[in-house]
């Protein structure tokens, strides 16, 4: 930042400040969100909010500062790194938490995946009694328990939330 | 202006990465403490943008990118290994 700013450069050093402060405060939010929201849900919430606005503001503070037009791309490919990398470990973070059981399900007021999972389920078994045969003993489910959190590898789509 | 910018942004980072910190001790569940690192790593990189943006460089915008990169691996191996084995203990 330029001491004794006068004129344009003043005003760009004010809104600086501000694109600064207030990506810094994203980080605090998250961090607020973490202490205080109840399940992994919703504190999955609260921490994107420093990884993707925070990073925005911050970067968009670093290429005022920079006053040249060749930083902006540059600035804009890590940010899009970012929004390409995020979504990707919160879905494999929520879909761990959901398989686990880390929610609270009395907080939640959709649950659109639980029909997804049980359709899901209820094909497989169906699938089970097909090859099992019509002459084979009926009690062919009873070594393999492959329940709702049991296979890592769903049919369908039955991960397909975060 | 700058110096107030520095002190005002450390201090809330500070205070951000001391809860961020506390929840990964405390964190009742192993997910819990893989956000919460999430979260301390996206501090970091914060910290590292505002040194950048105030000091007028770009030394540290590799070690952003990386930083994306470390935490998104991380997070992805320990959520795939955690439903796994959660998953094994569960069939019962």
């Amino acid at each position: 930042m330029t001491p004794n700013a006068t004129g344009v450069d003043a005003v760009i050093d004010a809104v600086t400040a501000v694109l600064l402060i207030v990506g810094a405060l994203m980080s605090l939010g998250a961090a607020i969100g973490l202490l205080r929201f109840p399940d992994l849900m919703s504190r999955m919430h609260a921490a994107t909010k420093p990884q993707v606005l925070g990073l925005f503001l911050v970067l968009a503070a670093i290429g005022l500062q920079l006053r040249e037009w060749w930083v902006w791309p540059v600035l804009l490919v890590a940010w899009i790194f970012q929004l390409l990398t995020v979504p990707v470990s919160a879905h494999m973070v929520g879909r761990a938490g959901y398989r686990t059981k880390h929610l609270h399900p009395e907080l939640l007021s959709a649950d659109e995946l639980e029909a997804v999972v049980l359709r899901a389920a209820g094909e497989r078994a169906a699938e089970k009694a097909q090859e099992a045969g019509p002459d084979a003993p009926h009690s062919r489910n009873g070594g393999h328990p492959g329940g709702i959190t049991g296979d890592s590898r769903p049919k369908g789509n039955g991960g397909a939330s975060s | 202006m700058k110096d107030i910018v520095l002190i005002v942004t450390a201090v809330i980072l500070s205070l951000a990465a001391a809860g961020a910190i506390y929840r990964i001790a405390v964190g009742p569940s192993l997910l819990d403490r893989v956000l919460a690192s999430d979260v301390l790593l996206a501090i970091l990189g914060a910290a590292l943008a505002i040194d950048m943006a105030v000091n007028r460089h770009l030394n540290n915008l590799v070690l952003l990118v990386a930083l994306t990169l470390i935490g998104f691996v991380g997070s992805v191996t320990v959520a795939r290994f955690v439903a796994d084995r959660r998953g094994q203990v569960n069939d019962s």
